[in-house]
């Protein structure tokens, strides 16, 4: 236990080039988590982005299988089931369970290929709870390039798709094409799913791209705030996460995960007292008058 | 000067079914024109044409104005955990239709955000959360929301819906008052004359496939409404409020349409 407040290693292990190279990454992940995390928190896809993440596993899984590189197959995996759930499951009554059909039967497919996969055992484990150790300089520019593209093409439909999603019925009458936005999004958080099934895994992905962004939404209902504090919040518990796994040496996705989660209730906690406080002050000018 | 609505000789029909056909009206700048009618007479799908959301069967319809169409829906439930304040609602009918994130001129979509919201009285609960508001809060903000973009044609699918009769009376008022001050021709869809007949300037009422256009004093009659419905039809006025009596089914709609039912 000792390890785990080793400041001195700690410090040795922040001079590693691969270790600054993951932080990077972790910063480039947080950045696109945070921005994509409020929206997908206002069109509830926080089991879309679950689902999405299985399939960028079994991609993952299929590319250690053909000796591809990892991060190619997750982005296979994750925008072939964004593009799925985009299009069969238009329609909300449906969509919960085309997403779990789906996510099952893609996870089925990756243990498969795992089984298939005759090398080192660490590799298997690391697509599933993340492993970023092993992100290369190669794998960096792929990460950077698509998170810049992620990035590009919200800002161009940013306004549109908050229009659709918070608003859907007014933004339809004013020809807000929310169907096909809604496939656009889609492929964006496959994207963004599989650059995070590199870093925190593919079981641990919701933590990075929702838990930041529902833990903003408890704090402020703008818009344009919600999304700096979710980036915010990802930042921290992505490059906390990291900086904290190095001494012990332990995987990354368990300080990640903790560190959202605390944020979140945290953030819950913060809501909760704002609020009682509100009710108080709302209540006192009507017991006023009974007391005088 | 031409009219602000131009609907000429338009027919809409959905396979065998003929919502209405040979449908003539123009809307002149400042007019309230209420559109009635039971369910399924194809009063959202007139206003769904309208919107160009709908294309007509037969006929043309015509907007003349430059600016977009302003439209208020019906009340709805709002999630209570919804990241979205007044402030953003309305800002969201001004710019929310276009694309890129809308980093430019913040100043000036601030001050007609302002603006439209204290001409609606909003300004005390427009930077709370949505969800949080009552209907008629919310409704209000929904007017603001619709004429922050300074339209010269506002459409209301059943904005009273819901609402009790203070705030029905406060919204109507703020449309009514709108339309005086700029010249807005509104197109109001109700299933329930009274809160806005002191306003209303004519009346289209639409029954299966037929249709009678006119000011409510000529419409709103026995005669007029027993012709439409093809049955015996009482229409009674008491204190300045219209009640009509017949065959309950036919004339008395309790569920009013949903534009996004039949979109998806």
């Amino acid at each position: 236990m000792d390890k785990f407040f080793d400041f001195g290693l700690t410090a040795q292990l922040l001079q590693l080039s691969f270790v600054q190279t993951a932080l990077i990454a972790a910063a480039v992940l947080g950045l696109v988590a945070g921005v994509l995390g409020p929206l997908i928190v206002t069109r509830r896809m926080s089991f879309a982005v679950h689902g999405t993440a299985e399939l960028a596993f079994t991609g993952a899984a299929g590319a250690l299988l053909l000796g591809v590189g990892v991060e190619f197959g997750a982005l296979a995996g994750a925008v072939i089931a964004a593009l799925l759930l985009g299009l069969l499951g238009g329609r909300e009554s449906d969509r919960d369970s085309v997403i779990g059909a789906i996510l099952s039967f893609g996870l089925g497919l990756g243990v498969l290929f795992l089984w298939f996969y005759p090398g080192r055992a660490a590799n298997k484990f690391g697509i599933l709870v993340g492993q970023i150790v092993s992100i290369e300089t190669t794998n960096l520019i792929v990460l950077v390039i698509a998170a810049l593209v992620v990035l590009a093409v919200v800002a161009c439909i940013y306004r549109p798709l908050l229009f659709a999603s918070v608003d859907p019925h007014v933004a339809a009458a004013r020809g807000v094409p929310a169907r096909a936005l809604s496939v656009v999004f889609a492929v964006l958080v496959g994207v963004a799913t599989a650059l995070g099934v590199q870093i925190v895994g593919a079981l641990l992905v919701v933590s990075m791209m929702v838990t930041p962004a529902a833990a903003a939404a408890r704090l402020t209902a703008s818009p344009w705030k919600v999304t700096v504090l979710a980036v915010v919040f990802a930042e921290i518990a992505a490059l906390g996460g990291i900086v904290l796994s190095l001494a012990p040496g332990a995987p990354v996705s368990a300080f990640v995960t903790t560190i959202a989660f605390t944020i979140y209730l945290v953030c819950r906690l913060v809501a909760h007292l704002r609020d009682r406080a509100a009710r108080v002050t709302a209540d006192s000018p009507a017991a006023a008058p009974a007391a005088s | 000067m031409s009219p602000a609505v131009q609907i000429s000789s338009a027919t809409l029909a959905f396979g065998q079914r003929t919502l209405w056909s040979g449908l003539d009206l123009s809307v002149e700048r400042g007019e309230f024109v209420a559109v009635l009618g039971p369910n399924g007479s194809g009063k959202t799908s007139l206003l769904k044409v309208l919107l160009g959301l709908q294309h007509l069967s037969r006929g043309t319809v015509r907007i003349n104005s430059d600016q977009p169409v302003g439209y208020i829906p019906q009340q709805r439930a709002m999630a209570e955990a919804l990241t979205l304040r007044g402030v953003d609602l309305v800002g969201l009918g001004l710019d929310g239709h276009r694309w890129g994130a809308g980093l430019r001129g913040l100043a000036r979509r601030r001050r007609r955000v302002a603006a439209a919201v204290s001409a609606v009285g909003a300004e005390s609960y427009a930077r709370q959360p949505v969800g949080k508001l009552s209907g008629g809060e919310q409704q209000r903000l929904r007017v603001a929301q619709a004429l922050v973009g300074d339209p010269d044609v506002l459409l209301c699918d059943e904005p009273l819906l819901s609402l009790d009769i203070a705030h029905q009376h406060a919204v109507s008022e703020l449309i009514d008052a709108r339309r005086r001050a700029a010249g807005t021709a509104v197109l109001f869809v109700t299933h329930e004359i009274n809160p806005i007949l002191p306003y209303v300037d004519r009346v289209l009422y639409l029954v299966d496939g037929r249709f009678r256009i006119g000011p409510p004093g000529e419409v709103m009659t026995s005669e007029t409404l027993s012709e439409l419905y093809r049955t015996r039809v009482e229409v009674v006025r008491v204190g300045g409020q219209i009640h009509v009596a017949g065959a309950r089914s036919a004339v008395c709609e309790d569920e009013p349409h949903h534009l996004d039912e039949r979109v998806s």
